[in-house]
């Protein structure tokens, strides 16, 4: 079975383990530099004394207008997350849109005004672009591209290779929102959701960890494609460390559960686009988790589990019944099923 | 998300069986959703020693023979054909490749949740033909039943159905008369059980006194029928019991069951690893062949010959746990299956290697 | 192959009922439960309802359980 390896499937688009195999055959492969390979949100560069992280995403999402957002929206966060969590200060956003001929000027004006949004309540400014147009059904409507920029204050060190045995799991809130959101308007699914996109920005919170945790931050992740356990998967393979999670605190919303229920999906795979997750030393987790339900993108915070020194590389799962079984990468992308 | 009342119902029942376990017994369960329920819930290894679980050739996926897969992906290469399938069936490899790679290199194919949703691709389309991929049990078949009743009312001429359906009763009988199959009792698919009631299971009990218990699909669930399972070897009644009152009642369905039969015939059909079962396999019935997508798309598709030889058939009967497979965790994972008990997200060797500690498998 | 979930009746018009399931609204079709009124429960299996549930086992209430507890005693 060799045919993943020819032609580029879906899944590999899917944020798990086919996509990292991608990135890491063929792009870390190819570029091979220390920097990229740590693989990080956000790349960190030394530049005259200082720290800078920068970032880039591409925004493919379809349908582009959906409860709670739209790609415009999405691109913004996205970038500004990714920065955010490298815990930087993000400052300057690029935009490259690639746009399909026929996409109505009213729709390409909705999404720009939803960025500007995004930016103003982020604090950035979207400073450069490009614009280029493709012939219609070359482009699913419009996709966009965009690059940030942020200033790593000096000192600041967060990476899971500073995840200790005992450090706290805290996830933002409840997970899957998104990607249940954007899988409800799908063709041939049809079903309507009170579930809108979790898409904010995370730069206010993830300040309010650091200012309240500090040094006891040891790194934070924004679980987008594949959801909460396949950043959860990376946190444990990038660190070398175990994460036991304990299933009944993970945060899920009534109608994540029951939609997955019915189309046999999980929603720990589910993406997410305004929460974070953050691993904390233990004496830090309360004030870290005061600090993130202060503010309302942050209410639901809650620990989920810990880092353990055993079964490195490896997230396992508490049941509900007290046994623990292991909550593995995303394989390819999820599909409905009816077993 | 469990009460605690519920937790602690849990660990009264897990109590109970370890207290009341006075034999080995191993209960083999025939549904996918069950081996996954199972190995979700980690409770294999809070089981007593003597109670051994195996998972039978409970995923409809999993036993769809390499010549079947072959034929629809040869059908989702042709021009004009929409192949709607669930989702279920798009990473299944047959000798060559899969639904998911024919549909990466530019077949028709569309996941749909359900077949009302393949009915109304037919409607949109009516340049195109859509085949639906009819796969599963019977708790999915008079779905599908149902849906063919829609297009016949609707007269639809572009909608056709390509049975895979299977049908339980027949593989049960065939595991109790193989001699190398060690079986003590079944945890009953339960909505199979739904659809079929209890009737069509009491020759394991009355022909082979094996308890038989209907089952539904929450960890607790499980345990209620485990320890039912081992209360009727204690007071020697091998009966078929239904645990999951609250969705099967002992008649069934009869509508549904009336759906199954009005659209369906039983015919011999080969399963993956197993070999051919008499009269485990549904075809549409000859008055609605025009309905039947093997009647109107004959395929000429030679039976292929598979590269690497998996154990996925001694899995599916129980008689090798997944990792005793020479290829599991090395040669064949999730992400490059060999066989169906891999790929699919309720096989066995799949269940074993998602949630099981260790990856290249040696613990449960 | 058994994914099915309890989901209530909200409105019927014909073979088509639109079901609540957990907070979600769908579209399914009641062909194989003619007798399912509104505010019935339904066990929903690939967007057909396949068999009337009481309301008590569908809502897992936990009287059900402590119920099964006791008699299990």
């Amino acid at each position: 079975m060799s045919s993943n390896d020819e032609v580029i499937i879906l899944g590999h688009g899917s944020g798990g383990a086919l996509t990292n195999r991608l990135i890491k055959d063929v792009f870390q492969d190819a570029f091979e530099n220390p920097i990229l390979d740590e693989l990080l949100d956000a790349a960190v560069l030394d530049i005259d004394g200082g720290k800078l992280a920068f970032t880039t995403d591409s925004f493919v999402v379809d349908p582009i207008f959906f409860p709670g957002g739209d790609i415009g929206k999405i691109a913004v966060c996205g970038t500004v997350n990714d920065l955010a969590v490298s815990g930087a200060e993000p400052l300057y956003l690029s935009a490259g849109f690639i746009i399909e001929e026929g996409l109505l000027i009213s729709d390409l004006k909705k999404i720009v005004q939803s960025m500007r949004s995004a930016a103003q309540a982020a604090g950035v400014y979207v400073v450069t672009g490009d614009t280029k147009v493709v012939g219609r059904g070359n482009a699913d409507k419009i996709f966009i591209n965009t690059a940030g920029i942020g200033v790593i204050p000096a000192g600041r060190r967060l990476s899971p290779r500073y995840m200790q045995p005992g450090d706290v799991v805290i996830v933002s809130g409840t997970m899957g929102d998104h990607g249940l959101t954007i899988l409800a308007q799908r063709e041939g699914l049809s079903f309507s959701t009170p579930v809108e996109s979790d898409c904010t920005p995370l730069n206010r919170i993830t300040k309010a960890i650091l200012d309240a945790g500090g040094d006891s931050v040891r790194c934070m992740r924004d679980p987008t494609r594949g959801g909460l356990a396949t950043t959860l998967n990376e946190l444990a393979v990038q660190s070398g460390k175990g994460i036991l999670i304990n299933e009944e605190r993970i945060p899920l919303r009534r109608e994540v559960v029951w939609a997955c229920e019915m189309l046999g999906l999980d929603p720990l795979y589910l993406a997410n686009e305004g929460k974070v997750i953050a691993v904390v030393a233990p004496d830090a987790a309360d004030c870290v988790l005061d600090a993130m339900r202060s503010l309302p993108e942050g209410e639901g915070s809650v620990a989920i589990g810990q880092v353990i020194a055993e079964e490195e590389g490896l997230v396992l799962l508490e049941t509900e019944l007290g046994a623990t079984r292991v909550l593995g990468m995303l394989e390819g992308e999820p599909l409905p099923r009816i077993c | 998300m469990m009460h605690s009342n519920k937790k602690e119902y849990a660990r009264f029942l897990l109590d109970s069986i370890h207290r009341e376990i006075d034999r080995p017994i191993t209960v083999m369960e025939v549904c996918g959703t069950h081996t996954v329920a199972i190995a979700r819930s980690g409770l294999r290894e809070l089981l007593p020693e003597q109670l051994r679980l195996l998972s039978g050739p409970g995923c409809p996926v999993c036993v769809t023979d390499d010549l079947d897969l072959d034929m629809v992906i040869a059908l989702s290469r042709q021009e004009g054909i929409i192949l709607a399938t669930f989702g279920d069936m798009m990473r299944v490899p047959g000798t060559e490749s899969t639904l998911l790679q024919e549909k990466s290199k530019g077949a028709d194919v569309r996941v749909v949740y359900s077949p009302a949703d393949a009915l109304q691709l037919a409607s949109e389309n009516p340049d195109l033909q859509v085949v639906f991929l009819g796969v599963g049990f019977e708790t999915t078949t008079p779905v599908v039943a149902a849906a063919l009743d829609q297009a016949v009312q609707l007269g639809l001429k572009n909608f056709s159905v390509f049975s895979l359906h299977k049908v339980v009763p027949p593989i049960m009988r065939v595991l109790l008369e193989d001699p190398e199959v060690k079986l003590d009792a079944f945890i009953n698919p339960g909505h199979v059980c739904t659809i079929l009631g209890t009737e069509p299971f009491r020759f394991i009990a009355e022909e082979y006194g094996k308890p038989c218990v209907v089952t539904g699909f929450e960890a607790v669930d499980i345990l209620e029928a485990l320890l039912m399972i081992v209360r009727q070897y204690r007071e020697g009644r091998p009966t078929v019991e239904i645990q999951y009152k609250r969705a099967v009642r002992p008649e069934g369905n009869p509508v549904a069951v009336g759906f199954i039969e009005k659209y369906f015939r039983p015919v011999d059909t080969r399963w993956r690893g197993i070999g051919m079962v008499a009269e485990s396999g549904l075809e549409l019935r000859d008055e609605y062949g025009q309905y039947d997508a093997k009647k109107r798309f004959p395929l000429n598709v030679q039976p292929g010959v598979r590269k690497k030889k998996c154990s996925c058939g001694e899995v599916l009967k129980g008689l090798k746990l997944p990792y005793e497979c020479p290829l599991f965790g090395k040669v064949c994972t999730p992400a490059k299956p060999v066989g169906p008990c891999m790929v699919s997200t309720e096989g066995s060797c799949a269940a074993y290697y998602r949630y099981g500690r260790k990856k290249a498998g040696v613990s449960s | 192959m058994c994914l099915a979930i309890p989901s209530k009746i909200l409105k019927i018009k014909g073979h088509v009922a639109e079901v609540d399931i957990g907070g979600n609204v769908k579209e399914v079709n009641i062909m194989l439960t003619p007798e399912a009124k509104v505010g019935d429960y339904v066990l929903l299996h690939a967007g057909y309802a396949i068999q009337v549930i009481d309301e008590k086992s569908a809502n897992e209430i936990f009287e059900a359980w402590e119920e099964a507890y006791d008699a299990l005693q």
